[in-house]
């Protein structure tokens, strides 16, 4: 019988450990707050060139974010990048005149969307199109401009 | 109640084969309902294939065995689990669970096919266990167990659902004369106090004659004599005589069928 | 020619059949009335053997890997001072790949090597056969309860496995190196997504359960009952199911993570 015990008491703590093992890995390391899908809406923007934005990179105001990108497409008419966002519900006041720019984490770190607010009264909805964008800093052309620059400034004298 | 023939296991032209190695080759076999049967050969005549083509673990290639009146190769898996619960058997390495104690072991069966309440377990258990005079033993591990310990508790095990029959398997093998006496004692003992019917397969000829009450020889794939004990140890033929006086060589060979020495040889 | 290619046919041909007789195997232990508080019962029992008796490997295994992965992960990223995205690195490398199968090899190594044995020995004492004779189909009594057992445990022993080796390297990374503790969470929390990454994790690590215990519970029914036997089935045990983790892995990891 107190074989038993040790058994029961054994598997019990096993269980134990397991499930807290999967709140931390929920919580603590994906983050997970929700566990329902969260309420969004959906904004689209379009940007001359997306650099090396992926589906699910952040879109944030002011540095927090506040949805994540859903998908990416190209506009076969002008060759342009249509990225569809997820935007959280909670964030319904973004006014309509707000720009949308891809901006890097650091040197070297993954790219996402900035939105910088405008000034009008009236909110973005679900389904509309954030009409002014700025696309991606690239690096290389930035730099291909850069030598390019000295090369002509050289060359001039 | 029908009426219940005298017969308790009829075996008809029963063969089996293991690959394509004959192993019993048209065997009849009847065994007496409440009586104690003897099944006696040299190793490798597959005996313990015998009970098991009984007990539904193998099935013959041709032939019926008829147990109660119900052909065993033909029944269904769950008729042939239930028609197990009626029988008893005795492994000749007692398999007891090496997980649980002795008291366990032998209230597994009541366990797992009754609706017994635990009052009742223990005491049917200790009145198994004190048949077989292991009653103080009960809370010992198996592996604490000596030989024939083990084999009693696995025969207390083998009794717990009063089944109709019981076959041993080698029941005396590998034991010393004294546990074997206690055995020989209790097969007899029990058989006659719970009107049970016997198998006894065994190369044991002296301790299998003096306790049994009808013997089968099998040698070769057949049965090749039977008849009470005394009629088997007067018995002429010279291939029953050969087993039962243990001479080395006769009919039945003391050479495995080979190429003549010569051939391997040169 | 012919010759060889028949031979090549017939391996083929045995190599089917065995998986059939094991999947009939599996289906006909698994298929069934259950006795439910009974089965419960077996089921603890051999959750305490399978599981809580492999905590300990598993727990040890994953806090050494995980400093490693700390330590490694932090002298390679600091050449691109990109320490700070330490925690990204070792929670992905773990969430994806490390702890579903350096969990699943360990546990191959302990429970599934033990399950052989221990049925393998049951074969040769002939206990199975005991089962049967006393009307207990040893397939759902003692294959079943060793098979759930298996497969509910691998995928609990694989996220406690994952969550000790992330602390481990947060240990190394955070405590010892000195990465910002903020980084080190934050970046992590921004790159794990739940159902891509973790989710998909527990899913292999569910598959590996399933195999893992398939294999062994089989290996050890069919073992032949001698101690040679039994040792080659265990050997067997732990070869095939640590092949078949890792093209499973390969598999399994081509059809969550191929499309990017």
């Amino acid at each position: 019988m107190r074989n038993k015990k040790i058994v029961e008491v054994g598997v019990g703590f096993f269980m134990i450990v397991g499930l807290i093992a999967f709140a931390l890995l929920a919580l603590q390391v994906s983050g997970l707050t929700h566990i329902t899908p969260q309420k969004t809406y959906e904004l689209t923007a379009q940007f001359g060139d997306i650099g090396s934005l992926k589906r699910r990179a952040a879109v944030a105001v002011a540095g927090v974010q506040i949805g994540q990108v859903k998908a990416i497409t190209l506009n076969k008419e002008y060759y342009t990048a249509i990225v569809t966002m997820e935007i959280d519900a909670n964030i319904n006041n973004l006014p309509i005149d707000s720009a949308a720019s891809i901006k890097t984490r650091g040197i070297l770190g993954d790219n996402y969307i900035s939105i910088a607010l405008g000034f009008d009264d009236a909110f973005l909805r679900d389904g509309d199109e954030i009409e002014e964008t700025y696309q991606a800093l690239i690096l290389e052309d930035l730099i291909g401009q850069f030598v390019a620059g000295q090369i002509s400034k050289t060359g001039g004298e | 109640m029908t009426e219940q023939s005298d017969i308790l296991i009829k075996i008809r032209d029963l063969s089996f084969f293991r690959e394509a190695r004959p192993i019993f080759d048209g065997v009849n076999l009847d065994i007496p309902r409440g009586k104690i049967t003897g099944i006696m050969g040299p190793s490798g005549t597959g005996k313990t294939t015998l009970l098991r083509l009984i007990g539904g673990q193998l099935r013959p290639n041709t032939g019926t065995v008829e147990v109660d009146g119900r052909n065993i190769p033909t029944l269904s898996r769950d008729q042939l689990y239930h028609v197990r619960e009626r029988m008893g058997m005795l492994f000749q390495s007692a398999a007891l669970f090496t997980d649980i104690d002795v008291f366990e072991n032998v209230a597994f069966p009541l366990r797992e096919h009754t609706d017994l309440s635990d009052s009742m377990i223990h005491d049917l258990v200790l009145m198994k266990l004190e048949a077989v005079g292991l009653r103080g033993a009960r809370r010992l591990m198996p592996h604490e167990l000596s030989g024939g310990m083990a084999r009693r508790v696995a025969l207390a095990r083998a009794i717990a659902l009063d089944p109709d029959f019981i076959m041993y398997d080698e029941p005396f093998a590998g034991q010393d004369p004294i546990a074997m006496g206690i055995l020989v004692k209790l097969i007899r003992l029990l058989n006659d106090a719970l009107n049970m019917t016997s198998i006894i397969v065994s190369h044991d000829i002296d301790e299998t004659l003096g306790v049994a009450d009808y013997v089968y020889v099998i040698a070769n794939n057949k049965v090749i004599g039977h008849g009470t004990p005394d009629a088997i140890r007067a018995d002429e033929s010279p291939r029953v005589k050969q087993f039962i006086r243990g001479l080395p060589d006769g009919l039945v060979p003391f050479h495995y069928p080979a190429e003549p020495l010569e051939d391997d040889f040169l | 020619m012919i010759r060889s290619l028949q031979r090549f046919g017939h391996a083929g041909l045995s190599v089917c059949a065995k998986f059939g007789w094991a999947g009939l195997f599996l289906v006909s232990a698994l298929v069934g009335r259950p006795n439910v508080v009974l089965g419960f019962k077996l089921l603890v029992k051999q959750l305490y053997s399978v599981g809580v008796f492999s905590l300990i490997i598993i727990v040890v295994s994953g806090l050494f890997i995980g400093m490693v992965l700390g330590l490694q992960g932090y002298s390679i990223l600091v050449d691109f001072g990109a320490e700070s995205a330490l925690g990204t690195m070792v929670s992905l490398t773990l969430l994806r790949e490390l702890g579903p199968v350096v969990a699943a090899l360990l546990f191959a190594g302990r429970a599934g090597s033990a399950l052989t044995a221990e049925i393998g020995l049951m074969k040769a004492t002939e206990q199975l056969s005991s089962l049967e004779m006393m009307g207990v189909d040893p397939l759902r009594r003692i294959i079943a309860p060793r098979f759930w057992a298996g497969q509910i445990s691998l995928p609990i022993l694989a996220i406690i496995f994952s969550v000790v080796a992330i602390y481990g390297s947060y240990m190394v990374g955070v405590q010892w190196l000195g990465v910002s503790e903020g980084a080190f969470w934050g970046n992590m929390r921004a790159a794990v997504d739940f159902r891509e990454d973790t989710l998909n994790g527990i899913i292999k690590s569910v598959v590996f359960g399933a195999v893992i215990t398939w294999i062994a519970v089989y290996q050890g029914y069919v073992a032949e009952p001698t101690s040679e036997g039994i040792g080659r089935a265990t050997t067997r045990t732990v070869v095939h199911s640590s092949l078949a983790i890792l093209g499973l892995d390969f598999l399994l990891t081509a059809v969550m993570f191929g499309e990017v």
